[in-house]
C-alpha cells in the first residue's frame, strides 16, 4: 500500500509558473548491500518518474540507487489551462504507482 | 519491507563496530574514470563549460542517507532558449549516476530538487543540457559526517 | 580511528559530575539541534517522509481486522476528534495489567481485546503507521504524561534506569542527555533526549521508528544488552522521558538526523 504525497496548488493564474512537489513511499534498496550470510540484497528502486498534464509529458526523471529512500522530487511548470496532472512511478520488481492532482486556472 | 532493510544494516554496522557507520556497503568506489565515462555517456564529445548552473547542497551534512539538493539553471525558458535536461553525478558512490531530469520550455523555471545518498565526503556535479546542445556544469564538495551513536542491532 | 575517538570522548564524559536534571527553562527538543535543511524536512508536510506513514495509518484506521471484523473507526469514529490529545498522555496506566503501556502497546491491546486480531510486530510498518497517525492528532499539544498517581513508582523506575550506569562503557543515559547535552560527540549534537516527536523519521534509518527502537540503539551504543521490545524497562524509560518532557509540544511525525 504505497502512499504518495503530492503538492500542487488548487488554483493558479493563467500563464503562471507553479512548483510541484512529490514524495513517494519506497525503500530504494541500492543493490550494494549484503545480508549476514553474505548474500547480496537485490536492487529494488524506482527507476523512472513521469509527470503528464492533460496527457502531455511535462517532466521526467531517471532515478538511480543514489536517490534517497522515499523519493522526493520537485519541479516547475507553466499552467495555461485547467486540467489534471498525472504522476507515474515505475521501478524494479514490477513497481508501478500513479497519482493525480487537479488544478483550476483562472 | 523495512525489516529486510534492518537485517542487512545489522551486518554493515557489525563490521563497522557500531560506533561508526558505513552508509552503503560497496564493492569499490566509483573511480574518476567511471565518473568520466558516465558524463561522456550524457554529453558525448561536447565540451562542458562551468557556469549557468547553480548546485545547492549543504557543504556539511548530518547524515549521508538523505541529503537535500537543488539544481537551478539560468535560462529564459522560452521556446527558443531553454534547458532540455539536468544530470547529476557523484564521485565516490558505487555508481556515478544520481539522476537525470528532463524538462522543456514549458517548465517556466529550470529548477529541480531531490534528496540523495552520499556514501562518503565527495564532489557532486550537475550538468545542464541547453536547447542549443551546449553543456554547462557546477560542482560542489560535500562533507558527510558520521553519526556517533548509530544502531547496531534492531 | 574514529571509533577510538568516540570511546575516548565517552570515557571522558563518564568521569564528569553526577547527573543534574535540566532546568525547565533550558529544555530543548531535538529539533533545535538540527540543521536548517533537516528542520525544513520536518516543517512541511509534503516534504516530510513521516507523513507517508501517517497516510498509511489513516487508511489502516478504517480497515476492518480480526475475527470481530471491526476497524478502529468502528469504535473510535473520526480519529481527528477522538484521538486529539491522546498521545500526549502516553505511556498510561493500564488497570487490567497493573502497569503502564505505551501507545504502541495500547494499539496492540485494542487489536487483541476488541478486534480479536493478532498484535502487530514491533517496528512493523502497520504499527508505526497507526501509532504515527494517532500521535499526529496531538501535534502541537503539550506532553502531559505521568501525572496519574498510579504511575509514580514506574516513573521512579524509569528515572533510576535513566541514571543507572551500565554496559562496557559504564554510562547511564543521564551522563550524556542531562549532563552534556550542550556538547558534541564526534560530529553529532548530543541532544537532551526529549521524546517529543515519536514515532519519527530518522535519516539514518531512512524510515519511521519508535522511541523503543531509539532507546535500544542508545543502549547498544553504550555496549550494554538492550532490553527487549515491549519490556517493562523500556516502557518505564519511555514513561520517565515523557514525564520529563511534560509541557513540551508533540511534533509527530518529527524528522531527525
Amino acid at each position: 500500500m504505497p502512499s504518495a504525497l503530492i503538492n500542487v496548488p488548487a488554483k493558479a493564474k493563467r500563464g503562471s509558473v507553479i512548483e510541484i512537489k512529490t514524495l513517494m513511499s519506497h525503500i530504494m534498496e541500492t543493490g550494494y548491500r549484503h545480508t549476514a550470510s553474505g548474500d547480496a540484497v537485490p536492487r529494488d528502486i524506482i527507476t523512472s518518474f513521469t509527470c503528464r498534464f492533460n496527457g502531455t509529458e511535462i517532466f521526467r526523471a531517471d532515478l538511480y540507487p543514489a536517490i534517497a529512500a522515499n523519493p522526493f522530487i520537485t519541479f516547475f511548470t507553466t499552467v495555461n489551462e485547467s486540467g489534471k496532472f498525472e504522476f507515474e512511478w515505475i521501478g524494479d520488481k514490477g513497481f508501478s504507482e500513479t497519482a493525480q492532482a487537479s488544478i483550476t486556472v483562472e | 519491507m523495512a525489516n529486510s532493510n534492518h537485517t542487512t544494516r545489522r551486518t554493515v554496522l557489525g563490521l563497522a563496530g557500531g560506533a561508526a557507520v558505513l552508509v552503503i556497503v560497496r564493492p569499490a568506489d566509483a573511480t574518476p574514470a567511471m565518473l568520466q565515462a558516465a558524463i561522456r555517456n550524457v554529453v558525448g564529445e561536447a565540451n562542458v563549460r562551468t557556469g549557468k548552473v547553480k548546485l545547492d547542497i549543504p557543504p556539511l551534512v548530518e547524515n549521508g542517507n538523505t541529503v537535500p539538493m537543488t539544481v537551478s539553471v539560468t535560462s529564459p525558458m522560452t521556446t527558443d532558449e531553454y534547458v532540455k535536461s539536468i544530470h547529476v553525478f557523484n564521485e565516490k558512490n558505487p555508481q556515478p549516476n544520481i539522476g537525470n531530469f528532463y524538462l522543456g520550455p514549458r517548465a517556466g523555471r529550470a529548477q529541480i530538487s531531490t534528496r540523495i545518498r552520499l556514501a562518503d565526503s565527495q564532489k557532486v556535479t550537475a550538468i545542464a543540457r541547453l536547447s542549443d546542445d551546449t553543456f554547462w556544469s557546477a560542482t560542489a564538495d560535500v562533507v558527510v559526517t558520521l553519526a556517533a551513536c548509530t544502531e547496531e542491532a534492531i | 580511528m574514529r571509533i577510538a575517538a568516540c570511546i575516548a570522548l565517552l570515557t571522558a564524559m563518564a568521569g564528569a559530575a553526577l547527573a543534574t536534571e535540566i532546568p525547565r527553562s533550558e529544555r530543548r527538543s531535538g529539533y533545535g539541534f538540527m540543521s536548517a535543511d533537516t528542520k525544513a524536512m520536518q516543517d512541511e508536510d509534503t516534504a516530510n517522509p513521516g507523513m507517508l506513514f501517517v497516510l498509511d495509518g489513516e487508511a489502516l484506521w478504517t480497515r476492518k481486522a480480526g475475527t470481530a471484523d471491526k476497524a478502529c473507526a468502528d469504535c473510535h469514529n473520526d480519529a481527528r476528534v477522538s484521538m486529539k490529545g491522546v498521545a500526549a498522555h502516553y505511556p498510561a496506566f493500564e488497570k487490567a495489567l497493573g502497569r503502564p503501556v505505551d501507545l504502541e502497546g495500547r494499539i496492540n491491546l485494542c487489536r487483541t481485546n476488541h478486534q480479536h486480531a493478532s498484535p502487530f510486530a514491533y517496528e512493523s510498518r502497520e504499527l508505526l503507521a497507526l501509532t504515527a497517525y494517532v500521535a499526529q492528532q496531538s501535534r502541537g499539544m503539550p506532553i502531559a504524561a505521568g501525572d496519574d498517581p498510579e504511575l509514580a513508582p514506574f516513573v521512579e523506575k524509569g528515572h533510576a534506569l535513566f541514571t543507572q550506569r551500565q554496559g562496557q562503557l559504564n554510562l547511564g543515559c543521564a551522563n550524556c542527555h542531562d549532563d552534556n547535552w550542550d556538547k558534541k560527540l564526534a560530529g553529532s549534537a548530543i541532544t537532551q533526549g526529549q521524546p517529543t516527536g515519536y514515532p519519527l523519521y530518522r535519516l539514518e534509518w531512512q524510515s519511521l521508528g519508535s522511541l523503543q527502537r531509539r532507546l535500544r540503539a542508545c543502549i547498544t551504543g553504550i555496549r550494554a544488552q538492550a532490553y527487549d521490545y515491549g519490556s517493562p524497562e523500556l516502557v518505564a524509560l519511555e514513561l520517565y522521558l515523557m514525564s520529563r518532557a511534560r509541557g513540551m509540544p508533540i511534533e509527530t511525525p518529527a524528522v531527525r538526523p
